[in-house]
This record gives C-alpha cells, structure tokens and sequence, in this order.
C-alpha cells in the first residue's frame, strides 16, 4: 500500500522533520519505503532519509507493506500534515 | 601548587576537585573472527549500552538545557537504531568474518564520508552525528570509558583539551563550577557556551589536561585567567576571599539593573548590547541594556541550507523591536565572508578572504537577497526604534548605493500601502581604516558611526587575529588605533552624528576612561558585561577624562597607552 504527497515545508524535509518521520515509521513492524526522485530508502532509517535530501515542491511516495501497513500510512500522513510538511 | 597562565573566558572564581573530560584512544584493529554470532552479540549489547546512556543524557538535557539542546541527541538515538546501519555492520560480521569494532568502524566511516561530501551544512552535521555515536559504541566495544559529564554527582571543575557542542550541552550547572581547555580563545565555542552559564573558564592554557589529574583540586580565576593547581591552604583562603569579593560586587551590580549610565559629573552615555538572535533579548533586558547596539543578523542566515526568506527575517526583527520596547536596536545587514561562510550561497575560496568578497560588497553585487533583508527590517520598523547599518563600508559610493537601494525598497512598500517608519536612522560600521580616515565626508551623510574595533584593528594593524603568530600586533591600545577612533568621533560630532563602538573593546575596562574622554555617546558589549561598566563609569569623571585625552593621543606605544591609562584611572 501507498501514498504519495507533495512536499510543501519551505526547507523540504530536514533534520527535524526527518527525526520526526523516522520515529513515528519506527513504531510499526511494517517494512515502510520512502521514494523521492527514483531513489528508496527505508523510512526507519535517518540516515537513508536524509541522504535524499528532499526539497519543497518535490513529489514523494510512502509505501508500507506488513501487518500495520494501513495504520503506518495514517499515522505519517498525519504526522507530515501535523508538521506542516506534505500534503 | 603549580600556575598556569590562560585567557580569561568567563568571569568569576570556582574552586574544586577536577573532572577530566576526555577522548580516549579508539583506534580499531581488523581481526579475523571464528564466531560472527558472538561478535553481532558483542555488537547489540553495545549499541544496548549505549542507548541507555544516550537516555539519561537526553533526559538529562531535557530537564537542564531545553528542548533545542535535548534535540540532538534524539538524533543520535536514532542513529544508533537505524536499521541501515546496524545490518550493513552485522552483514559484515558475518561475510567478511571481522570483530564488531572493525565492522563498525567500517561502516560508520562510508556514512561520514558519504555526509561530509554533500554540499549541505545539515548534511554535514550529520556526520558529526554519526561520528558522535559511533565513539560511543566503540568505547563499550573496547572497554574503554569515555567521559560522561551529564553523570557528574558532586562539585567539579572541568579539565579538557576542549570543549564541543554535545560536551557542553551535557555540563550540569549545579555540579559543574567552572572548566579550562588546553585550546581556544575568547570567542571559541567553550568561550561563549561558558559566558552564557555564567560559570568562570580559563581557556588556551595549552597544558591543563597535561599538568591535571582527575581529583586533583584546582582553582580557575576566570577573572585574571589564571589556573592553580594543588593550591595551598593559603591559597585557597585568598582565592575564597577574591570569589566572596567578586561575588559582592556582582550584588552589587545588581543594583545598577534600572539605573541610567551617569558619570560622576552627570554625563549620560549609552549602555547597550550585542546579540545574534532573538533569545538574546531576554539577557540583554536583565541585564539592564539601554539598547541593541548591534544585532548581528548573519545568525539567521547560517545553520541552514538556503537563505531565509523575507517573512522568517521579519518574525526575527519584529520580535526584537517589540521586546526592546521602544528602546533603540541598530540592526547590522548581513555580514557574511571572511571566516564566516555560507556554503549554500556557493561562493568560490579566497586566498585572502578578511580582504575579499563579504559584507556590503557582496549584498550590492547579490541584491535581490539584499533587498530581501532590507525589506523585512522596513517592514519591522513600525513594531519599535530600529536603526539600520551596513558592515564594511569603504567608499562613499558604497554607503550611498547601499542607502539608495534601502530608499527604493522603502518606497516600493509604501506603494504597496505597506506601513514603514519615517525615522529610521541609516548608518555605517567603521572597520575599514579608510572610512575611519575620511569619516569627516563620510559624517556629512550616515546619521551615526559604529566603531568594530575587532575588523578596523586587524586591518590597521596588517595582523590576522586568527593567526597566533602575529596576535601581538593586535593591539586596541596602540596610539595609530586610538588616533583613529578619535578621528571618527570628532568628525561625527561636527556633524551633530552620534558614534557607537560595538567591539569587544567598548567593554574593556582598560578602554572605558578613554573612550569617555573621546566623547563616546554609545559603548554595546556582550550584555554579561554592561553592569560591570555601568558601576566603571558611575565613579568616572566626564571632565576628568577629558583632560587627560591630548596626553593619551600624543603616546607613542601601546604599553605608554597602557600604563598612563592604569596610573591615572584605577586608584
């Protein structure tokens, strides 16, 4: 299952909002995927977020596949409205 | 008892057993292994370790430092549950048949490397971050321990070659009674995190972590920059008495909070403060400034990765005017260059960048990000008494091309019915030597001067105040520098102009009688240190300095200056 959004925090998804997405994906045993611009990182990993370095106005896709794929999605969908960072 | 001789970073006196801080030796040998499981096993329960460590420490911050000083360390919980890079070290345990210390090690190096090339400053942060915690998880690995300072249960001075970010953010106040570095000067990290915890620091000793042991009891006179080692009973009384003295005279002080800055003879001058953000308000205003003489506003722009945009400056600048309450805030353009980069603007390397393209240079030649701050500080100044500089002025043609533009932005919001006070004062630093040479034209058309003592003495002097080897021809006191200062005043007030000094000079003491017989109308300082110069200039005579003033300009030396300025001033 997936999402995708459209990211509108003006300095795109960086440290604090990284942190943030991180430790909300890392609560799920889901396997959650982040896709920005061809490339896929594991959501639970800062590192691999990061490294993408994504910017506003770009085009991201959360997939999440496991037993709480459904609830993973909501609770980053929420998480990323709450912040102010992708809708 | 043995003494060494440091700068004085932060004011006071602590005497207490010594907390050595230190970074072990983590160097990491390959090994072959017969059992990848034992090492994944070693490799979990270290990084278990480490997370409750980095628990405590981040509970701890919470509590003692704030959310924002606590937020780093979330981070670097995260780093040491990121799945990346626990199964890349676990896969190579087991491929590669290595011990955990050099798979760690391994991979944790590709994360750095990889970070540190990104052309971005969060970018690079992170890499500190990672290296953080994989010092952490490598000494559980060795078994070596390496300082925990949030962890500290009983009075401590802090001994260490020197201090980082995430070493000070984990120092506890109430334990913690002072600290000294082998490394550093008055501005360096520890310098300022020391002066914003008002606890004493002496720091470039160059040898306390090689002449102090832990428990060894130590004074640090963060007064006079000293540090005692194995003081003698004696000592101790004296040193006791000094902090009991030095603690009298900051009640004392204390006092002076709501006072106006009068001379004995009943002169008024202004007693105002340095700042870099908007937090800095709450320090300024406690400490009783009479203004804002200098709002450094390249904070904004750093730690970031793009330019801030008109409405983030905006927040910044209104906030600051409406807390100083009408209270004057001369707000500086951006100051960027010289040792202070901006990675993002993608400026090529100079070979000589104090001398290159920075400050007003550069914002005349990028204007639409120029015009962006002016925009907002236009915007602000409905909300209190702003006052605007721009930094490295040389020519005239600059000053009046940067006011022009200043103008124009004016007018455009005022078109656009955006509401703009009418009496903003537009003025200049004077740092350069030919500004300060020729400030009689220049006074015809600034509404005030502000001396930055820091640039206009490098570049008189010739001496790069970053290179130790010609930081003795950084001398406030030489006569050529004094004669300056003077020049621009005078000139000033010809011109019926007011001039501020924002240097660190304007809060030495040595410097206060002096600038008082030159008619200084506005002295702003680090805000910690407005108090001490308010109680200086109370006992000060206007008249009396005054006479003295063509004595001190006819001098030949700094050490003439120096020594005239101690017999005459300090009974």
């Amino acid at each position: 299952m997936q999402k995708t959004f459209k990211v509108t925090a003006e300095s795109g998804i960086h440290a604090r909002p990284a942190t943030m997405l991180v430790q909300t994906a890392s609560k799920f045993d889901s396997d959650i995927q982040l896709e920005y611009n061809g490339k896929k990182v594991n959501l639970k990993s800062i590192m691999g977020v990061m490294s993408l370095g994504i910017p506003q106005g770009a085009q991201i896709t959360i997939s999440a596949e496991g037993s709480d794929a459904a609830d993973a999605i909501n609770a980053l969908t929420e998480t990323l409205a709450k912040e102010g960072l992708a809708e | 008892m043995k003494r060494l001789k440091g700068i004085a970073a932060s004011n006071g006196i602590a005497i207490a057993k010594a907390y050595r801080l230190e970074h072990p030796d983590l160097t990491v040998e390959k090994q072959t292994i017969e059992n990848p499981a034992e090492q994944i096993h070693r490799f979990q329960q270290a990084l278990a370790k480490s997370k409750e460590e980095l628990e405590v420490i981040q509970a701890h911050a919470l509590k003692e430092l704030g959310e924002d000083k606590a937020a780093i360390f979330s981070a670097h919980l995260l780093v040491l549950s990121d799945p990346e890079l626990v199964q890349a070290v676990e896969q190579k345990i087991e491929q590669e048949r290595v011990n955990a210390e050099f798979a760690l090690h391994e991979v944790a190096s590709m994360f750095i490397a990889m970070f540190e090339a990104m052309d971005n400053e969060y970018m690079k942060e992170r890499a500190a971050d990672i290296r953080d915690v994989t010092k952490r998880v490598l000494a559980h690995l060795l078994g070596v321990t390496i300082s925990n300072p949030s962890m500290i249960t009983e009075e401590v001075v802090i001994i260490a070659e020197d201090l980082t970010p995430s070493d000070t953010a984990q120092l506890n106040r109430k334990y913690v009674k002072g600290f000294t570095t082998d490394i550093g000067g008055r501005t360096s990290h520890s310098a300022i995190m020391a002066r914003s915890m008002e606890i004493p620091a002496v720091v470039g000793t160059k040898e306390a972590t090689a002449a102090i042991q832990n428990g060894d009891i130590v004074i640090i006179d963060g007064l006079d920059g000293e540090v005692i080692i194995h003081p003698t009973e004696e000592t101790i009384a004296e040193y006791e008495q000094k902090r009991a003295a030095f603690a009298a005279q900051k009640a004392e002080w204390a006092k002076l909070v709501h006072e106006q800055t009068v001379t004995s003879d009943g002169h008024h001058v202004e007693l105002a403060a340095n700042i870099g953000t908007p937090n800095d308000v709450e320090g300024v205003l406690a400490n009783g400034a009479e203004g804002i003489g200098l709002y450094r506003t390249e904070f904004l722009y750093m730690g970031r990765n793009e330019l801030p945009t008109e409405e983030e400056q905006f927040e910044a600048y209104k906030t600051v005017l409406e807390k100083m309450e009408g209270k004057p805030v001369v707000v500086r353009t951006l100051d960027i260059g010289g040792d202070k980069e901006l990675p993002y603007l993608d400026l090529p390397k100079e070979m000589n960048p104090f001398l290159g393209f920075r400050a007003v240079r550069l914002c005349l030649d990028m204007q639409e990000m120029f015009r962006t701050q002016l925009r907002a500080l236009l915007r602000a100044s409905v909300y209190g008494n702003l006052k605007i500089m721009f930094p490295m002025i040389a020519t005239l043609d600059e000053f009046r091309q940067a006011k022009a533009i200043l103008l124009e932005e004016k007018e455009k919001l005022v078109a656009e019915g955006v509401s703009v006070s009418d009496d903003i004062e537009v003025g200049m630093m004077v740092e350069i030597p030919a500004a300060a040479v020729l400030a009689d034209q220049f006074a015809k058309e600034v509404d005030f001067f502000s001396i930055g003592t820091n640039d206009l003495i490098q570049y008189t002097m010739a001496s790069d105040r970053m290179n130790e080897r010609v930081s003795y021809l950084y001398q406030p006191y030489n006569p050529a520098i004094l004669r300056l200062i003077y020049n621009v005043i005078e000139a000033a007030h010809k011109e019926g102009k007011w001039v501020g000094m924002c240097g660190e000079m304007a809060g030495e003491e040595l410097a206060v009688p002096i600038l008082l017989a030159f008619g200084l109308d506005e002295f702003s300082m680090s805000a910690t240190s407005i108090l001490r110069v308010r109680s200086q200039l109370k006992k000060l005579s206007k008249q009396e300095a005054e006479r003295v003033k063509d004595h001190i300009l006819s001098l030949a030396t700094a050490e003439e200056v120096v020594r005239f300025v101690k017999e005459t001033f300090q009974r």
